[in-house]
């Protein structure tokens, strides 16, 4: 499983890496969904893997924490998805209004000259 | 303690001042003048008072405790040289006033001029008075900072401006070097405590950091008292209204420099670095100021090169540290401070009243201003030393100085002919001030007719030159138990006391006074004609001016090099710039781990499951595959992004994060709709761009995906070793222990998001309001790019009918998806504190509803039959939320303190009913909010360019209409 997991963030990090280098803006922001799924599940993949064992704990009793899965990284990347949500309609809209602007969508906001 | 509270006064006093005169109105030249006078003399009213006590031979000192734990207090000290020169500095102070209030025009601005003023005096007796050397080092640069704006008061002029910066620049680093310096002192001598200081003399001396302190604490002296070669600010600086040079130049600013010297010459003095560092500055200060004064054609220049040759003589004296040379440089320092603020203020009015300071152009104005060139002739008399004049008092005393005290160096013994032969110039060029303004034939075409000035500005210099008469006819009565004092407190108190007498017989310093009388009034007769027709600066060196060299340094440094290292660094393009944002992250996640990532042998594993594998092999060709399409094919690229998504999701499910997969879920649907509106306003892409299969864009590529490669590699080895890793006891186990105990829910992430890290999803919440809005603002101005306003092709084929067609089921079904939808985001809810759920998802999902109404039918319907107030909203979000916070204050808990019971409502059974369930209303609101307000901001566009169209099409029927 583990190795499956760091395959996947790796393969998601590098597309997103790559993306983000491009020329286009849609590239780009293509690209940081990519690079925030792989940073999320990075982050989420610090508390290990841990299948079938949700943190929803039983009311009172004794609690054996190494039998949960570690509630931590759950918190950061669950609002970590939303604020990158946010980040994404941000840019989305800053492309949408320099194309506008600049009637192009390259980056730079100009067309790389020869 | 009367005394204390005085000692306070007198430091806030010109502070407080400095406030109450800013608030006067714009032109209240009289109110302001009375306010600045009467804080100055009340001032000078506490240093009479203070005057027995200091008299007695110790310090009075008074200590506010501000950070006693890193031994930081608020100290005041006043001694007998302090005393002295605070006296001075308020007595002229006030003389500084009453000039100013008659010199400033009826336009000028006088709140800003006498509150930077006070504030300025303030700063000045800070550094005079201060007990500790950090404090003393604030009051400093606080110096430099209200000086660098009385200097530039008149900022409508360039010369002003460009003097002011540059007074500030030297100064001001000055200072920092200054602040390096203390800090040593401090470190060394363990205490920033002045006293401590003081008086650990031979600890600082025989410190190896020593001659670092040494260096430090003279550039910072040297810069403020404009020692060669750091003088050249002095002159630019004489751009300032005549007040403010008056007083920056005579008994200020400039003096804070050799005060210092004087101050810390017992701590750091006595050596032989010392003796040739500051005495040797000192005489080329000198020689150099006495010099080039000759040369200037500007009245005012002429006194300020005077100031830097007088300050030289003054550090010289510092240098030599004796008990005399200390009396003689204190006796300088105030002689000094009353003849040159008198006789800045008597070329203050030449200018004022003629128009001009070009001594060329000025001539025989002693006719018409009789008592003001009087005047101005005994107070030059004072700066060349004439006998009888208080000037030629502590001059004697720096010739005895020079010729009496010997260590036998080669400085020491050639410091009589030094002294001597700047004598010689001090007297040419105080003789070519009086000769050239007040002699000679009646001035012609001057810009104004030369008359006396009103008697309250011609005042203050009466006063002064009084005093330059008094204290020199009678020395030992005026001044000498205060400069006994002064001495006394910085040399100790055994030093004896020194006799100020007029006459002491024939003596060597008398003949070499005689000498560089004669020799100087020579010099000036013989060549002021000459010097009136020569280039401003002495011959040959004018060409040299070490403020063509400061100039020069400061454009390279902050013009030339900055502009040829951004050239050779940095780049406009962004993709340049995030090539180097992604290597240097790269390079230091890589410089941190390197050594220290080992592949440990893998300690724990899940069992390979084929079924996650396969799901991953999809995930991962969706990545590439969004990755490869992103530029051509951008539908393509989004569904493959989604399918990325979507696998992401699932893995949380997997790996027990029920609540990451339901937020992923819903956050994915919205982001995707998000972007397929984007898509609308991108340019057309059928052809293939220009140039994209040249060698350069093929290379770049490739470049790109070796970097994207590597990284991608090295994320996916530390997240591996990290996965195989046990996991460490954390803070994660006392969420999970206390999560139902404390946080009465549980599901432990939303009892950690909503009760235990509130405050962070609080902050959390309100960037997401920020965002929201600034996207709505953004779109506010937003103008689609002519090409994407016509509709679509896909639309234009087939005409609108045939669109309604297309989406005649799916419309009913999304519109009969509103009450459903709404339930299950109320269903999260509710459920979110004990099971997966919770504002967060819930918001996202009830902004589905919306937007699920928004994409059945077109904009216009909807928004007539549902009010959708998304900034409201968002308001009320963040207020329930801030507001169940704030409400933890009511029963005395922080803020964000939660409490909660169970409720057993009729039918639905016991429900948590936790106070933190009402900050999830409000996250709930708000997250919901902002997700609708950025859709419909976006979808809103659409509309925005079918009113453009419509307008087109009216214009073009009425047109044709027209034609037909």
């Amino acid at each position: 499983m583990e190795i499956i997991l760091s395959t996947a963030i790796g393969i998601l990090a590098a597309s997103g890496i790559w993306l983000l280098l491009r020329p286009r803006t849609f590239q780009v922001i293509v690209g940081l969904c990519l690079l925030s799924y792989a940073v999320n599940l990075f982050i989420f993949s610090m508390g290990r893997l841990t299948l079938s064992a949700a943190p929803i704990m039983p009311k009172g009793g004794f609690i054996d924490s190494t039998a949960y899965a570690d509630p931590l990284p759950q918190a950061l990347v669950l609002t970590a998805i939303v604020i990158s949500f946010a980040t994404t309609a941000l840019f989305l809209v800053v492309m949408i209004a320099a194309r506008g602007l600049t009637g192009t969508d390259h980056v730079d906001g100009r067309e790389r000259d020869g | 303690m009367i005394a204390d509270n005085l000692i306070l006064s007198i430091a806030l006093l010109p502070f407080l001042g400095a406030i109450a005169s800013a608030t006067l109105p714009l032109h209240a030249h009289t109110a302001a003048a009375w306010l600045s006078g009467a804080v100055m003399a009340a001032g000078l009213g506490i240093m009479a008072f203070l005057r027995p006590a200091v008299a007695r031979g110790e310090a009075l000192r008074t200590v506010v405790e501000w950070v006693p734990f890193l031994r930081l207090n608020l100290v005041y000290r006043i001694d007998g040289l302090s005393w002295l020169l605070v006296s001075l500095v308020l007595g002229i102070g006030i003389l500084i006033v009453l000039y100013a209030r008659y010199y400033l025009s009826k336009s000028d601005p006088v709140p800003r001029f006498y509150s930077f003023l006070l504030a300025f005096t303030g700063a000045m007796l800070g550094v005079l008075i201060s007990g500790n050397i950090l404090m003393l080092v604030v009051f400093w640069e606080l110096t430099s900072l209200f000086s660098f704006l009385l200097i530039g008061y008149w900022y409508h002029t360039t010369a002003a401006r460009d003097g002011a910066r540059m007074a500030l620049i030297v100064t001001a680093s000055g200072g920092l070097c200054l602040m390096a310096a203390m800090l040593m002192i401090g470190h060394v001598a363990g205490s920033y405590d002045l006293d401590r200081v003081l008086a650990s003399g031979d600890t600082l001396r025989a410190h190896p950091l020593y001659p670092a302190i040494l260096a430090l604490f003279l550039i910072g002296c040297f810069t403020k008292s404009a020692q060669f070669p750091f003088h050249f600010w002095l002159p630019g600086a004489m751009a300032a209204p005549t007040p403010v040079s008056a007083f920056l130049h005579s008994a200020t600013m400039v003096k804070a420099g050799v005060f210092l010297l004087v101050r810390f010459s017992p701590a750091l003095g006595g050596t032989e670095a010392w003796f040739y560092a500051v005495s040797g500055t000192g005489m080329a200060t000198l020689v150099v100021g006495a010099v080039i004064a000759l040369f200037r054609h500007d009245l005012k220049g002429l006194l300020a090169y005077s100031t830097i040759s007088h300050l030289g003589l003054i550090t010289a004296l510092a240098g030599l540290g004796s008990g005399s040379a200390v009396l003689a440089a204190i006796f300088h320092i105030a002689n000094h401070a009353v003849f040159k603020a008198s006789l800045f203020m008597a070329a203050g009015i030449v200018d004022h009243e003629t128009g001009t300071r070009d001594m060329r152009k000025l001539s025989g104005l002693i006719r018409p201003m009789p008592i003001t060139g009087t005047l101005a002739i005994v107070a030059a008399a004072a700066m060349a030393g004439v006998p009888l004049m208080n000037g030629f008092l502590s001059k004697e005393m720096f010739f005895a100085e020079a010729v009496g005290w010997h260590n036998g160096t080669w400085l020491d013994n050639n410091m009589p002919w030094i002294a001597t032969f700047a004598g010689v110039f001090s007297v040419a060029y105080s003789l070519r001030f009086i000769l050239s303004v007040f002699f000679g034939p009646p001035a012609t075409g001057l810009p104004k007719e030369p008359h006396e000035p009103a008697h309250w500005m011609r005042l203050p210099v009466e006063a002064l030159v009084l005093v330059c008469l008094v204290v020199g006819v009678l020395p030992g009565l005026t001044m000498g138990g205060a400069l006994n004092m002064a001495a006394q407190s910085v040399v100790g108190p055994d030093m004896p006391y020194y006799n100020i007498a007029v006459w002491h017989g024939m003596t060597m310093p008398l003949v070499m006074s005689l000498t560089a009388m004669v020799a100087g009034i020579t010099l000036c007769l013989t060549f002021m004609h000459r010097i009136a027709e020569g280039p401003e600066g002495p011959p040959l060196l004018h060409r040299i001016r070490a403020q063509r060299i400061y100039e020069r340094l400061l454009l390279a440094l902050t013009w030339k090099w900055p502009r040829r290292l951004y050239r050779l660094a940095g780049s406009e393009r962004l993709q340049v710039q995030m090539r180097i944002m992604v290597l240097c992250a790269a390079g230091i996640a890589g410089a941190i781990l390197w050594h220290r990532l080992g592949l440990a042998a893998g300690k724990r594993s899940n069992p390979f499951d084929p079924a996650f594998a396969l799901m991953w092999v999809v995930g991962a060709a969706c990545a590439i595959g969004a990755a490869w399409q992103a530029k051509y094919h951008r539908f393509a690229a989004l569904l493959l992004l989604g399918g990325a998504g979507l696998v992401t999701c699932i893995t949380f499910a997997w790996a027990s994060a029920p609540d990451l997969a339901v937020t992923q879920l819903v956050v994915e649907i919205v982001t995707t709709v998000l972007l397929l509106l984007g898509l609308r306003w991108l340019p057309r892409r059928q052809a293939e761009i220009a140039g994209d299969r040249r060698p350069a864009a093929r290379a770049r590529r490739m470049v790109d995906l070796g970097i994207a490669a590597a990284l991608g590699i090295g994320i996916a080895a530390i997240s591996y070793t990290m996965m195989t890793r046990p996991l460490v006891p954390n803070l994660g186990d006392w969420f999970l222990a206390n999560a139902y105990h404390e946080g009465g829910g549980t599901n432990v992430v939303n009892v950690i998001l909503v009760d235990f890290r509130a405050f962070d999803t609080f902050g959390e919440i309100t960037v997401l309001a920020i965002v929201g809005l600034t996207v709505y603002a953004l779109l506010r101005r937003f103008r689609p790019a002519p090409e994407s306003a016509p509709r679509p092709a896909q639309q234009r084929d087939r005409g609108e009918e045939a669109l309604t067609d297309d989406l005649r089921v799916p419309s009913v079904i999304m519109r009969w998806m509103f009450p459903v939808l709404i339930a299950i985001a109320a269903y999260l809810f509710l459920r979110g504190h004990d099971l997966p759920g919770g504002g967060f998802s819930a918001g996202v999902t009830m902004a589905i509803a919306f937007l699920l109404q928004y994409l059945a039918a077109n904009l216009r319907w909807v928004e007539q039959r549902i009010i959708v107030l998304p900034i409201r909203w968002m308001g009320f979000g963040l207020l329930i939320a801030g507001g169940s916070g704030a409400g933890a204050w009511l029963f005395g808990y922080p803020f964000l303190s939660a409490h909660y019971r169970y409720v057993t409502l009729p039918v639905i059974g016991p429900i948590p009913a936790a106070t933190a369930l009402i900050f999830d209303i409000g996250v709930f609101a708000l997250v919901m909010g902002a997700t609708v307000l950025i859709q419909i901001a976006i979808a809103h566009q659409s509309l925005r360019s079918v009113r453009l169209r419509e307008q087109e099409e009216e214009k073009h029927d009425q047109t044709g209409e027209g034609a037909a």
